[in-house]
């Protein structure tokens, strides 16, 4: 039995719900899970190396760099993101001297500035979590790194960076999954995305309860993946702990 | 300097609507954020639960609201609340014609949603962080359940439960722009407008964004003197 004939031969209205149509929608709204994962992914990837680079501004002694580590972060933290996606894909067309220079056609399509106000908006939301991260390492484990004679990118690699990294990884999972969500927004500045194909779908055939259901069902499978996969990697990296709570 | 012409209070200019919209933005916030606390209290109850179907609405609750993006479920509100309402109304009392809830209660209930379900996970943290102890030692002076809740779970839930809260709110209030799309004139929606008619986004968009800066900003200043007020009592080494 093929996917068309699977559809009809569900009953055709389900509390109050047209089945088959929805039924229907799905392989079309599962066309838009690519570029989801897509936006997720390269504005994770790029938002980390920022993040990296701010939680180092932030926890140096340079006063210069601390402020704007802090005024970064400050702001991206502290407005929605729909107004930063709105600001870089309309608002940056105000201005005659970016529409002329060499910066225009990047600015010009929904795609890259969807991908820019995404990077932008992970990586203050990162700094924060590797800063949480760096700063959770406890002090007498630099201590004696530093006492048997470590120091520098060692003491890094060997001591602070993987501490570090367990600390902020169930944290950096809520990111993930924020970041999932984030992407629905997108769909705002006509990018195709799953919500982008839903509203498509449904000023087709006016059917909005039908079509968002099935969207949230598909968001939910890929954020219960992300889940799955951080709650792997906890355990792939501290397996001793894991064993420490099931024995407790 | 145009920006500032566009931004002047009065009939020439934009800044008295956006202030006004900052006030719908401002309500919409505090009453999601109402509606969010009431829902979580329900919740929190049903996740604590020993009954096992009781405590799966909770966890499917708050499961399904922070899985799914927060703009999909004011959709799903905006276009489904109404339906639903007249079905229910056509159902029970035979009534036929139209009905529209208004975009502001919709608008809260949608956010309120949201914001429940974050609050659920906060206070469900704040009731396991009370000492078994205590409910113990009040149950041996003859406190029965419900002085138990007065007396001994809700003053050191409240208090618990307190920086979450904060963190709760400053979500509700972000997630209110969301709410647009529904055509609420809060502070986006304000800007939308105002940017389409004077060709100026960037002026109105970064005011939209400035406007959500003073909001978070002044919250977190009422927020850190609730929570030193609220722990004012508490020992610390």
């Amino acid at each position: 039995m093929n996917f068309v004939d699977f559809c009809e031969s569900l009953p055709n209205e389900f509390l109050g719900l047209k089945v088959q149509l929805m039924c229907n929608s799905t392989p079309k709204l599962l066309g838009g899970v690519p570029l989801t994962i897509e936006l997720v992914l390269i504005s994770l990837l790029i938002g980390f190396l920022l993040a990296l680079g701010l939680a180092l501004m932030r926890i140096s002694k340079n006063r210069f760099l601390n402020v704007i580590s802090r005024s970064y972060v400050f702001y991206f933290r502290g407005t929605p993101l729909l107004v930063q996606i709105f600001l870089i894909y309309y608002g940056l067309a105000q201005f005659d001297f970016i529409k002329e220079s060499f910066v225009w056609p990047f600015f010009r399509e929904a795609y890259w500035c969807g991908i820019l106000a995404l990077t932008l908006n992970t990586a203050a939301y990162t700094a924060e979590i590797i800063r949480g991260g760096l700063q959770s390492v406890p002090y007498g484990q630099i201590e004696s790194a530093r006492a048997i004679g470590m120091s520098g990118i060692l003491l890094y690699r060997r001591i602070i960076l993987p501490i570090a990294f367990r600390q902020a990884l169930p944290a950096y999972g809520n990111e993930m999954i924020l970041m999932v969500k984030g992407t629905s927004l997108v769909s705002t500045i006509t990018l195709m995305e799953i919500t982008g194909i839903a509203r498509y779908i449904i000023a087709k055939y006016w059917t909005p309860v039908e079509i968002f259901l099935v969207a949230g069902v598909i968001y939910l499978v890929i954020n219960f993946l992300v889940t799955q996969i951080i709650k792997y990697a906890e355990i792939r990296f501290t397996p001793y702990l894991e064993h420490a709570k099931k024995t407790r | 300097m145009d920006s500032f012409i566009l931004l002047r209070f009065g009939d020439t200019g934009w800044g008295d609507e956006m202030l006004r919209a900052a006030i719908v933005t401002i309500l919409v916030s505090l009453s999601a954020m109402a509606i969010g606390l009431l829902v979580s209290v329900f919740a929190t109850m049903s996740k604590l639960s020993s009954n096992g179907f009781i405590r799966s609405i909770g966890n499917t609750y708050t499961t399904v609201v922070r899985g799914i993006p927060e703009l999909l479920v004011i959709y799903l509100l905006y276009f489904g609340a109404n339906n639903a309402i007249m079905g229910v109304a056509k159902k029970l009392f035979g009534y036929n014609q139209y009905i529209e809830l208004p975009v502001f209660l919709i608008a809260a209930i949608a956010v309120g949603i949201i914001s429940g379900a974050y609050s659920t996970e906060v206070l469900r943290g704040a009731f396991l962080a009370v000492p078994k102890g205590q409910i113990e030692a009040s149950k041996s002076v003859g406190m029965n359940k419900f002085l138990i809740f007065r007396r001994i779970l809700i003053p050191q839930v409240m208090r618990y439960a307190l920086p979450g809260l904060g963190n709760v709110w400053q979500l509700t209030l972000k997630d209110t722009a969301l709410i647009m799309v529904t055509g609420l004139v809060e502070i986006m929606r304000q800007a939308h407008i105002a940017s389409g008619s004077t060709y100026s986004p960037f002026t109105f968009y970064i005011t939209a964004a400035l406007l959500y800066l003073v909001l978070t900003t002044a919250s977190s200043r009422v927020l850190n003197s609730a929570e030193s007020w609220a722990n004012k009592g508490v020992r610390r080494a």
